[in-house]
């Protein structure tokens, strides 16, 4: 039990890292995901989301969107000032990319999950943004936003 | 000078994005300023739905996989209010595509519901066509309430090329 656990924690560490550091060796490597069942999967997904406060999925990386929904996930995130979130590529696996859409119950690329939590894809997100709800959820994180402070020094 | 339709939808989407904050960040009140400068330099006709009016011009009526997601949204949602646009014209897929959608549907049946919730109905009513060909579906969930505040089908973002290696899949 422990065994096959600590082995999915390390495909999961090399998925992670490969995937953050800009899809170069990314997707899933290692014989435990490929030849895991659904269900195992979905736990590894599970893991995945829960891993970091902000999780996001994206057609492209970061620094190098490859669609236009995902840049418009990226540039909000950077608006406030969000830098450190774990971000992976769907483009560089195919099987990350029909199961993150399994798992979440979302037919659609981005996929932004908040502290574990699914939220939605990038109309979602917008919406929190223009209405200011991104803000407070953020906030929950203890992540303070960066147009907070942009709106305090126009304020004083 | 004149720029690439490409630039001028980056900048309209860029433009409505700021847009948005102002609403409740005034200090970027000098981005917007910029912004629209730099389109009253752009020759392309100012309309914000450039990119999209040549996709539903081209589109003719409207083919099948577009009838069938009005059809079924008005089954499922009885909406007050249901605006459809193929926005495939605008993305790596070939002409006459019905690919990429961007719709707004305005239905009581939304109030009290979550965004989430509210997509979540509509990808339900639409599982066969997602599971598809439809690749993308942008989505303005809004009570009738809401749609009366700001009645308007957004422009989606500018396509950054998809994927390369496959062709048209969600």
């Amino acid at each position: 039990m422990s065994a096959s656990l600590s082995r999915a924690a390390a495909a999961l560490l090399r998925w992670g890292r490969g995937a953050v550091g800009g899809g170069g060796g990314g997707g899933l490597p290692g014989v435990g995901v490929r030849a895991a069942s659904s269900g195992g999967q979905a736990e590894q997904l599970d893991a995945l989301v829960k891993k970091d406060k902000v999780v996001v999925f994206l057609k492209g990386t970061p620094e190098q969107p490859q669609c236009g929904f995902s840049n418009a996930v990226v540039q909000i995130l950077r608006l406030h000032g969000v830098r450190d979130y774990a971000a992976y590529n769907v483009l560089d696996d195919p099987e990350l990319r029909q199961g993150i859409k399994d798992y979440s119950n979302w037919p659609t690329i981005p996929q932004v999950y908040l502290n574990g939590e699914f939220v939605g894809g990038c109309d979602i997100l917008l919406q929190m943004h223009q209405n200011g709800d991104l803000v407070e959820e953020l906030k929950k994180l203890g992540i303070r936003s960066a147009l907070i402070d942009e709106k305090n020094q126009d304020s004083k | 000078m004149e720029m690439q339709s490409l630039e001028f939808a980056q900048l309209v989407f860029d433009l409505a994005l700021i847009q948005c904050f102002l609403t409740t960040f005034p200090s970027l009140h000098f981005g917007m300023r910029m912004l629209r400068a730099q389109l009253a330099r752009c020759t392309v006709p100012m309309a914000t739905r450039a990119c999209a009016s040549r996709d539903s011009a081209g589109s003719a009526a409207g083919g099948p996989v577009e009838a069938a997601i009005r059809a079924k949204l008005e089954q499922a949602l009885s909406p007050e209010v249901l605006e459809l646009r193929n926005e495939s014209g605008g993305h790596a897929v070939p002409a006459g595509s019905e690919t990429h959608f961007r719709v707004a549907v305005v239905s009581s049946r939304f109030e009290g519901m979550s965004p989430l919730q509210r997509h979540r109905l509509g990808h339900a009513a639409l599982s066969e066509e997602l599971a598809g060909p439809v690749h993308a579906l942008a989505i303005q969930a809004k009570t009738p309430a809401q749609w009366r505040e700001n009645p308007q089908l957004d422009t989606s973002p500018p396509c950054l090329g998809g994927s390369k290696k496959t062709r048209g899949t969600s």
